[in-house]
């Protein structure tokens, strides 16, 4: 993976640059020794490792404003960094920037139960927010697998999603207000506690900008009334297949389960090999369903989706009767990672997004892509979305397969854009879907989102290097060539 | 002498603004028309008329994705979702009544540039919500996307964000992918009566904190109820406060059940079931209440749900104002007697102390012209702003000053 030429002359100015920081931030808040450094190389992509020029640890908005306003005087790229749970190397540090962690933003600021929202700063984790909460009966809606580290900052940089966001939506529809300083060093607030911002939506925008457009240094989040009861459905299938339609039955029966999620049966086996969930290992395809909400309600939508399952060709069905049973349902395909991770030394986890009807289609290819790079995958899907987690197994060992994972995973997202999907549907693009975005995008799609970009930061100081696979100047984007000025076009009528 | 051009496809809007932008001819962007009335006025001699760029070219229903041309009227794609039992949950607002048309002539296109929301607001959110991707020209001339035909997708910057509620003022859509839900099987509306604008906000709170799944909260005032059509809101007599509950046939019986008793203390209670709530909340989505008289200004006003009361009890003061408000307090309609400046600076200040922002949705063209439409920004965001439109529309040429000045 190629970065951006580090900056030798910034490199030059460290210790300079070190103290000018210590003089925002003092105490321990900046970091320069190396054996401290290091936890900071890399983030959950950790194939991907460097160490910063330098860490500083603001505590205030206030020292986050005077750092960026003094990089961006002094021409220093900055990473900012949340919990450092991202899978798409969104935190990679540049061996020329100062890594900006928000790690001691992590206070609650206020629980309004009135206006049903959370105000909060970015670095508390996002269960911290639902366990600050459900004492009282709520909860903050968005589950990303990693919520028990991940921070709400991060997940607002990802737009992080999860099993329930068919229902609850993703981060950007749970999020109400950010306080997001600049790389001017200007404090900007954007929404609030009402509904939505007036004027162009840029709480819309940072959302999921994976820390290229500014610092959120403060949020508010809605917060829901918990379900009064949720219980799920475990349907094994012969193939893919008749899952698949079973997930497509159940939509058009106007049921929108709160979880539906799917594993092909490498993946099945697995989970069961590792927590004996009692999932039928000769299944072609399991299914979890999740009904949540009013227990009238639960009952009555178990029973319908008990039906659509039968009716096309499940071989078994469980329904949970209690709550110990229905987190066994979900004990096989909440380890799905660690489980993959005990049959193979290595794995590494794609993310695309493909319309739900191409399931068989994007499934047949990934078994072709499997004998081509001599390597095993394990899907598991967040089925009612049409988001797809490829788990691509092989040992970083043995030569060259690093090198074969990676083209078996640009292979499958290739494919998921070729059939009308995308390259992420919530981890993100950040270094490892980069140089990828030119098959989903046109130059001029990538040149419009930069020049989006040079908006908050013309430098190009914040985070530089990923998401774009080139860099262009903001004065070379600014220009245009327009032509057709002659006329006004004989095919079009004018009145 | 005003002009118009009218492209056939996304090609022909291409090089009309290529035009456009090589005669430095700055566009008024229309889709059916319905809503020129809102925003700040602005002067332009040519029309890019896009009513060519109608229908639905592809739905899915079991993908819960529609695609269609942004001149698509709301009325056939809504017929077109209930054929198919789904609906667009964003419930977009149909304002053509409200700012003087007949009804019904609004286009898909036209709801995301002001990314309507209504009553449902609350629970599903808005347009912005619910926009999946796009293809537009800027007003650089250049074609280009942005989201992609899927759920869910983190691909790039959320651009389908900023095209909604821009107003036609960054990019010309020339088609869009829009979710879609299920549409649910009875509606039953829960109705509180005689309470005050401060009981109501209390009682709508505790609604929206319940685990019943209300997915619409309004307030009507003893005032207005008259206006309805339907019978147990207009012979009411009284203020109604009103709670939607939607969903699965035994489920909205139960849920209304309960939550009928839990509000028992608020005050007397009536239940409407799924004909008259339909009515009832068209009503409350469409601002039925505040349309007549035509002349007089109508604010729009966002506010924290539990502030609602205060506001309202404030705004009421002025001289001839009546209210209603949404969204659990948190949306309030605002009528005023007509004036030179639609109360702006008291509306403004009235809603600056709770935090939020108001909208003149409905003001003469002088009127609309001499106060800010739009909710004064900060000068650091107001800057944002002026880059962010010429990233996309650098010479001005699409809907200039529609927004803001320069904007």
């Amino acid at each position: 993976m190629l970065m951006p030429e580090p900056d030798r002359s910034v490199m030059e100015r460290r210790e300079e640059i070190a103290a000018a920081l210590r003089g925002i931030v003092p105490g321990e808040g900046v970091i320069t020794a190396t054996d401290e450094m290091r936890v900071y190389e890399t983030d959950g992509l950790s194939v991907y490792r460097q160490l910063p020029m330098i860490v500083v640890l603001p505590e205030t908005t206030e020292q986050v404003a005077a750092i960026l306003r003094y990089c961006k005087q002094a021409g220093v790229k900055v990473v900012p960094r949340g919990a450092g749970t991202g899978l798409s190397g969104g935190a990679l540090p540049l061996a020329d920037g100062v890594l900006l962690g928000l790690g001691k933003f992590n206070r609650i600021l206020e629980i309004d139960y009135e206006n049903r929202a959370v105000v909060t700063q970015p670095g508390v984790t996002n269960l911290g927010i639902t366990h600050a909460v459900q004492d009282d009966g709520f909860y903050y809606a968005p589950d990303p697998s990693s919520q028990i580290a991940c921070s709400i900052g991060g997940n607002i940089a990802e737009n992080s999603g999860g099993v329930h966001c068919l229902k609850y939506g993703l981060t950007t529809n749970n999020v109400l207000g950010v306080e997001f300083v600049t790389m001017d060093g200007e404090i900007l607030r954007f929404g609030g506690k009402h509904l939505e911002a007036d004027g162009y939506d840029f709480l819309g925008l940072i959302t999921g900008s994976e820390g290229l457009l500014g610092v959120v240094t403060e949020v508010t989040v809605r917060i829901l009334r918990k379900p009064s009861t949720a219980r799920a459905l475990l349907v094994g299938f012969p193939t893919p297949e008749e899952a698949g339609a079973c997930v497509a039955a159940v939509i058009a029966n106007g049921i929108i389960p709160g979880g539906m999620e799917m594993m092909d049966n490498p993946a099945i086996n697995a989970a069961e090999d590792f927590v004996n969930a009692g999932y039928p290992r000769d299944a072609g395809a399991l299914l979890i369903v999740e009904l949540d909400g009013p227990e009238v309600e639960v009952d009555y939508l178990i029973g319908r989706v008990k039906e659509i399952a039968e009716a096309n060709g499940a071989t078994e069905v469980r329904i949970s009767e209690s709550e110990e049973e229905r987190n066994n349902f979900w004990a096989g395909r909440k380890a799905a990672f660690p489980a993959v991770g005990r049959i193979s030394p290595d794995y590494i986890c794609m993310d695309g997004t493909i319309p739900r009807k191409k399931l068989p289609e994007i499934l047949s290819r990934m078994s072709e892509m499997s004998k081509k790079h001599r390597l095993r995958v394990a899907n598991v899907f967040h089925a009612g979305d049409g988001n797809l987690h490829p788990l691509i197994l092989f040992d970083a060992n043995q030569e060259g397969e690093l090198e074969r994972a990676e083209a078996f995973g640009a292979d499958i997202l290739t494919a998921c854009v070729e059939l009308g999907g995308v390259l992420t549907g919530e981890h993100g693009v950040g270094i490892e879907k980069r140089d990828l975005m030119g098959e989903m995008f046109t130059e001029i799609d990538l040149k419009q989102q930069q020049r989006v970009k040079c908006a908050f930061d013309p430098d190009g100081l914040l985070n530089p290097g990923k998401v774009f696979p080139q860099l262009h100047r903001c004065a070379e984007l600014g220009r245009m060539h327009v032509s057709g000025g002659q006329l006004p076009f004989p095919d079009i009528p004018r009145f | 002498m005003a002009s118009t051009l009218k492209p056939d496809d996304a090609r022909q809007v291409e090089e009309a603004i290529a035009w456009a932008v090589a005669n430095g001819e700055p566009l008024e962007l229309i889709g059916r028309g319905s809503k020129r009335a809102l925003g700040r006025p602005f002067q332009v001699e040519t029309m890019l008329d896009l009513s060519a760029l109608s229908g639905v070219i592809d739905y899915e229903p079991a993908e819960l994705v529609l695609t269609a041309g942004p001149a698509t009227p709301m009325a056939e794609i809504e017929k077109l979702l209930a054929e198919n039992n789904q609906m667009l949950a964003f419930e977009p607002m149909d304002l053509t009544a409200l700012l003087g048309g007949a009804s019904s002539e609004g286009s898909l296109g036209g709801s995301l540039m002001i990314n309507s929301g209504g009553p449902r607001r609350i629970k599903s959110g808005a347009a912005r919500d619910h926009l999946l991707g796009f293809e537009a020209v800027s007003g650089r001339a250049e074609s280009f996307k942005s989201g992609a035909r899927v759920v869910k997708n983190v691909t790039g910057y959320d651009l389908p964000k900023v095209i909604c509620g821009s107003y036609g003022t960054l990019a010309a859509v020339t088609k869009i992918d829009v979710k879609v839900l299920p549409r649910p099987e009875k509606v039953y509306t829960v109705l509180v009566l005689g309470l005050d604008a401060e009981q109501a906000v209390r009682a709508m709170g505790a609604a929206m904190n319940s685990a019943h799944e209300v997915s619409a909260a309004a307030h009507v005032p003893a005032n207005l109820t008259a206006k309805s059509a339907v019978s147990y809101i207009r012979e009411a007599g009284a203020s109604v406060t009103a709670l939607r509950i939607e969903g699965f046939g035994p489920s909205v019986e139960r849920r209304c059940a309960e939550l009928r008793e839990e509000l028992a203390s608020f005050g007397t209670i009536e239940e409407l079931h799924t004909m008259n709530s339909l009515s009832f909340w068209l009503e409350v989505r469409d601002v039925h209440y505040l349309v007549a008289p035509m002349q007089d200004p109508v604010w729009r006003i966002s506010v924290p749900p539990a502030s609602g009361a205060t506001v309202a009890a404030d705004l009421s003061k002025l001289d001839g104002a009546a209210w209603f408000s949404d969204w659990s307090g948190g949306l309030i309609w605002l009528q005023l007697p007509a004036s030179n400046d639609a109360s702006s600076a008291e509306v403004r200040a009235t809603v600056d102390a709770a935090g939020g922002h108001a909208t003149l949705v409905r003001a003469s063209k002088d009127v609309r012209a001499a106060v800010p439409v739009f909710h004064p920004q900060p000068a650091p965001i107001a800057a944002l702003s002026r880059r962010v439109k010429e990233s996309f529309d650098p010479k001005q040429i699409l809907n200039p000053g529609r927004m803001y000045a320069g904007i």
